[in-house]
């Protein structure tokens, strides 16, 4: 089955020759009409459409957006805080900066639908540490739009107002969990918050509601505001509605990033017809399908079971090639879709090295609060550091598997998951390979790479 | 008074135990209450909640009840409501009771949770006990033999961090051994209110430090080394000096304001190595100052009186109590005493009785200073309630013995008896004590004990027992630590002795026997004998004092009167 045609919603504009992240190159290609239609409609009747939508969020949890904006105390009198988390940091994923380097008013107009539609008074774009020229970008945008009367006081000559800040995160992976996200904002180590009691929709920001939403998800919004909930949940596959961005990275002919009606396309459309394929004399051994936290998948295994198809119970019996890009399959065959970073490794890869690499990024990353992951993780990357470095033992595959075994579900915040869950699952499918590893490195060759 | 409402009850299931428990009541203090053990470490009662080292994981459920009708599910197999059990693990000091809670402190999940987290924290700890201060109180040992594996499968390095940090003057902090429980940062931010500790670094990396150019060297730094659950954080005063097991542990009450901090005295063989607080709820909570911990030093100091001495001569109390009775035969009705707020109840009691055999008349020395609004009030005597509630004084004292030097200098007073206050401090001049004859009974040597014709050294507060009266008017108790240096004499027999050689009726000079006098004497202590006094103390009517104008002003869990009006 040929792969479907690529459907740009959200990068509709990416690469565009001629198209330039200015308010005017925005405005002609019809920008803001959106916003001006928006804020003339019961923001009610705009919660409504996004709940219609099925718009699941696109940070990488995938929770229904509706449903988080529902969640929102409206009740305690307190301003409602709407903060967009462009602090994209899981490798593997380079999607949000394109929207912020190429078409940041995008953002905004999706931005400030939300808001409007929130009631909310003051938003924050808590953008990643490591992107200034994209916060630049972004301050640039917000001052035009701005001055054109698209954020601000008085939006498009209505009542209401709100103003968007740009926030330069504390470039810190943990500054990208929603509660973490929040300690930063408010000038602190981003140590994420104990929930219950601290859920953001009625304890965020400043201790009053706020809504956390990632970048492409509030450009569904906009999306969402202009064509209506029903029809941008006719796009893609019941449950998984809209368009995905797959950005794909690793062993692929034409690595990048992709958008595709969400369920449309498998695996190995993706990679084979979509990216190219494996590089010359390769072939495909593992590929991690959500940003690095997601369970890795191994080329060659077979996934087996049944799976609602509209009211039917069907068997399904997949090889990774033949799942369906879309949240709930790839849930159901035991990792995620997470933030759609697409890691793709070939033959060349030796497993245990690109777990000594993910660990080594997860242990540099924990926050430190909660004993599992802050210990944990380190212990993991000394572990897999030792064997590619030093001295690797058969034993270390059962350690390994031990360590990671302790840390998810004992944790503040979901760290404790993605930093544990590459182990387990690199152990699970590769376990052979890090039993081998002492006899592997016993004929590596003197010049194969060092490690960072 | 304003009776309390009764608490919300919520009856939760711990271990197969029902329990009421007060509504808002974590797990872990509801387990308490069942004599279920939680092990914890960031969690501290009286600090806010931040869940971080997971140890305190146990398993939850809740009632299970159809979604529709919310009629309860029955379990077939047990004819009981069924119990939806969260499939993972949940945090006991961030979570709340609610009605019908069901907890499993001992199933494999808890067990297992606690065992990870438990050689956790042992990878990157130096292990190196046989030299900690904290071996034989650290919530780490006592865990580790609870859930530790036995063996270590850790063969890496361990992380090097700081090993002796000067936090500020009393407080060394060795980073290696701390598991970033952040208690520490807690207490000084939310009690102390000295935000000066935080975290540097990240992961198992983060470090302990002090915010750049600041100390923590505020009064109550030494909490943070009562409340490390580990030997991050130690006293410089009590590092390396004495193995805690060695210790006997003496309650006591810390005498430097009328807060009248609980404390716990730690002694071996007659020495004291160190004062730590003692939880009370209504006082101290688990606090006390820096100040106050101390005051043990005063035990050995080189000016602690030690012998009867008649005109600056060494003598015996015998012949020290008959050179007091001559003085007394040869001035009737020109003596004067001056008791102390930092008697206990019992001596003041004792001292009244001398001044009404004497037919004298009793002043007493204040001591004001600032308070600090938490463990240090401003009346810098600890027991001043206490010489009100004897009936020693019907009026606040002030700072200066002003009426007693006027009198001296009128030649109405020619003899003084002084109870461990130093009368130049309060006033009187060289000349004026030249001029009387003082009999002196106290612990230390001072201008007035020089001055003395008979000096009698009696006891500190950590080698006697009695009662304190608080400001809240608490009354309250303080145990005898050690024994008192040879040639001291416990202030109830000397004070007892000087009534009797006073010409007064034979009075008793031992807690027990003062305790009757006391009920006797005195309505407000009528039911209270001193072996049944509670550990938390007894509060006293305040109303017949309300009018007086008490120094303090508003400090942890008290208001005075002024204020609330």
């Amino acid at each position: 089955m040929p792969a479907p045609e690529q459907r740009r919603i959200i990068f509709q504009h990416i690469d565009e020759p001629g198209y330039s992240n200015d308010l005017a190159c925005y405005v002609r290609h019809g920008g803001y009409e959106v916003l001006k239609k928006a804020v003339t409609r019961p923001p009610a009747e705009l919660i409504d459409e996004v709940k219609k939508s099925g718009l699941r969020g696109r940070g990488g949890a995938g929770f229904p957006c509706g449903v988080k904006w529902g969640l929102v105390d409206r009740k305690s009198g307190k301003p409602i805080y709407l903060i967009v988390n462009a602090d994209e940091s899981e490798p593997g994923t380079f999607k949000d900066r394109y929207i912020i380097h190429q078409d940041p008013h995008q953002l905004i107009e999706g931005t400030m639908i939300s808001c409007f539609a929130n009631n909310v008074q003051q938003a924050y774009i808590y953008i990643r540490g490591e992107f200034p020229h994209g916060a630049r970008i972004l301050e640039k945008a917000l001052a035009e739009a701005r001055a054109a009367g698209f954020v601000g006081k008085n939006i498009c000559g209505t009542n209401y107002s709100c103003d968007i800040f740009v926030h330069r995160g504390a470039g810190a992976y943990i500054c990208g969990e929603e509660t973490g996200l929040i300690e930063s904002l408010e000038g602190k180590r981003a140590n994420p918050r104990i929930k219950p009691p601290y859920f953001p929709a009625v304890l965020g920001l400043y201790q009053c509601p706020t809504i956390v939403n990632n970048v492409e998800t509030l450009c569904h919004v906009k999306y969402i505001a202009e064509h209506g909930g029903e029809a941008f949940a006719k796009i893609g596959t019941p449950n998984n509605t809209g368009t995905r961005i797959f950005c794909v990275s690793g062993h692929v002919q034409r690595p990048g990033y992709y958008e595709f009606p969400a369920g449309t396309i498998t695996m190995g459309q993706l990679l084979y017809e979509v990216c190219g394929g494996p590089l010359p004399g390769r072939k495909f051994k593992a590929v991690i399908p959500g940003g690095s936290s997601a369970k890795i998948l191994r080329f060659g295994e077979r996934f087996k079971g049944k799976r609602k198809v509209g009211a039917d119970l069907v068997d399904y019996d997949w090889g990774v090639e033949d799942v369906p890009m879309d949240f709930d399959s790839l849930a159901m065959i035991g990792t995620m879709g997470g933030s759609g970073g697409v890691i793709v490794m070939d033959d060349s890869v030796n497993m245990v090295e690109a777990l000594a690499n993910i660990n080594a990024f997860y242990s540099h990353e924990s926050c430190g609060q909660c004993t599992p992951c802050r210990e944990g993780s380190l212990w993991m990357k000394k572990i897999t550091t030792r064997m590619v470095h030093g001295q690797a033992r058969a034993e270390d595959a059962a350690l390994l598997k031990g360590v990671a075994d302790q840390i998810p579900g004992r944790t503040i915040c979901a760290f404790g998951e993605a930093c544990s869950w590459p182990t387990q699952s690199f152990l699970a499918k590769f376990g052979d390979e890090f039993k081998q590893y002492p006899e592997t490195k016993k004929t590596k060759a003197a010049d194969s790479r060092a490690l960072v | 008074m304003i009776a309390t409402p009764k608490p919300d009850l919520v009856t939760v299931n711990i271990d197969g135990k029902e329990i009421a428990v007060p509504k808002g009541t974590n797990v872990i203090e509801a387990a308490r209450l069942v004599n279920v053990d939680v092990p914890h470490y960031c969690y501290h009662p009286k600090l806010s909640v931040v869940g971080n080292c997971r140890m305190c994981l146990i398993e939850m459920g809740m009632p299970a009840v159809d979604p529709a009708t919310k009629a309860p599910i029955i379990d077939p197999a047990t004819g009981k409501q069924k119990i939806n059990w969260i499939p993972r693990p949940q945090i006991g000091c961030g979570t709340n009771v609610s009605p019908g809670l069901h907890v499993k402190t001992t199933s494999p999940m808890v067990k297992d949770a606690r065992e990870g987290v438990m050689e956790f924290l042992l990878i990157n700890h130096p292990l190196d006990c046989p030299i900690c201060d904290q071996a034989g109180e650290c919530k780490l040992q006592e865990q580790s033999t609870g859930y530790g594996r036995g063996y270590s499968r850790f063969i890496e390095q361990k992380n090097v961090k700081p090993k002796r940090t000067q936090l500020g003057p009393r407080v060394v902090l060795d980073d290696e051994r701390c598991i970033l429980c952040s208690r520490c940062i807690r207490f000084s931010k939310e009690v102390a209110k000295d935000d000066v500790l935080g975290f540097i670094d990240r992961g198992s990396y983060s470090t302990l430090t002090c915010y750049p150019g600041k100390e923590l060297k505020n009064n109550y730094s030494l909490n943070t080394v009562d409340i490390c659950p580990v030997g991050a954080l130690t006293s410089t005063d009590f590092r390396f000096k004495m193995r805690v097991w060695f210790l006997k542990q003496t309650n006591s009450i810390d005498t430097e304001t009328s807060v009248g901090a609980n404390t716990v005295v730690w002694s071996r063989e007659g020495v004291i190595y160190r004062i730590t607080p003692r939880r009370n709820d209504a006082v101290n909570d688990t606090w006390m100052a820096d100040s106050g911990r101390v005051l043990y030093k005063q035990v050995q100091a080189a000016d602690r009186l030690t012998a009867v001495q008649i005109n600056g001569n060494d003598s015996a109390l015998d012949i020290a109590v008959n050179t007091a009775a001559e003085l007394f035969k040869a001035a009737p009705g020109a003596v004067a005493v001056v008791g102390s707020g930092r008697s206990s109840v019992e001596e003041q009691f004792l001292t009244k009785q001398l001044a009404a055999a004497l037919k004298a008349p009793v002043a007493l020395v204040s001591r004001v200073g600032e308070g600090d609004g938490l463990l240090v009030s401003a009346d810098r005597n600890p027991n001043v309630r206490g010489a009100l509630v004897t009936g020693l004084i019907a009026a606040l004292p002030s700072s200066q013995l002003t009426g007693l030097a006027a009198d001296i200098d009128a030649g109405k007073v020619r003899v003084v008896v002084a109870v461990n206050e130093d009368l130049s401090a309060a006033g009187l001049t060289a000349a004026q004590l030249a001029k009387v004859s003082v009999i002196y009974l106290g612990t230390h040597r001072h201008a007035t004990s020089d001055a003395a014709k008979v000096v009698i050294p009696t006891l500190t507060v950590f080698e006697k027992s009695g009662t304190f009266v608080n400001q809240q008017f608490r009354l309250q108790k303080f145990l005898k630590a050690i024994p008192g240096p040879v040639g001291a004499t416990d202030d109830l027999t000397a004070l007892a002795r000087l009534v009797a050689a006073a010409g007064g009726s034979t009075v008793a000079g031992d807690l027990t026997g003062v305790w009757k006098a006391l009920a006797a004497a005195v309505p407000a202590l009528g039911a209270v004998t001193f072996a049944n006094l509670p550990e938390t103390g007894l509060l006293l009517d305040a109303a017949p004092f309300a009018a007086l104008p008490f120094a303090e002003g508003e400090t942890l869990h008290y208001r005075p009167a002024a204020a609330t009006t």
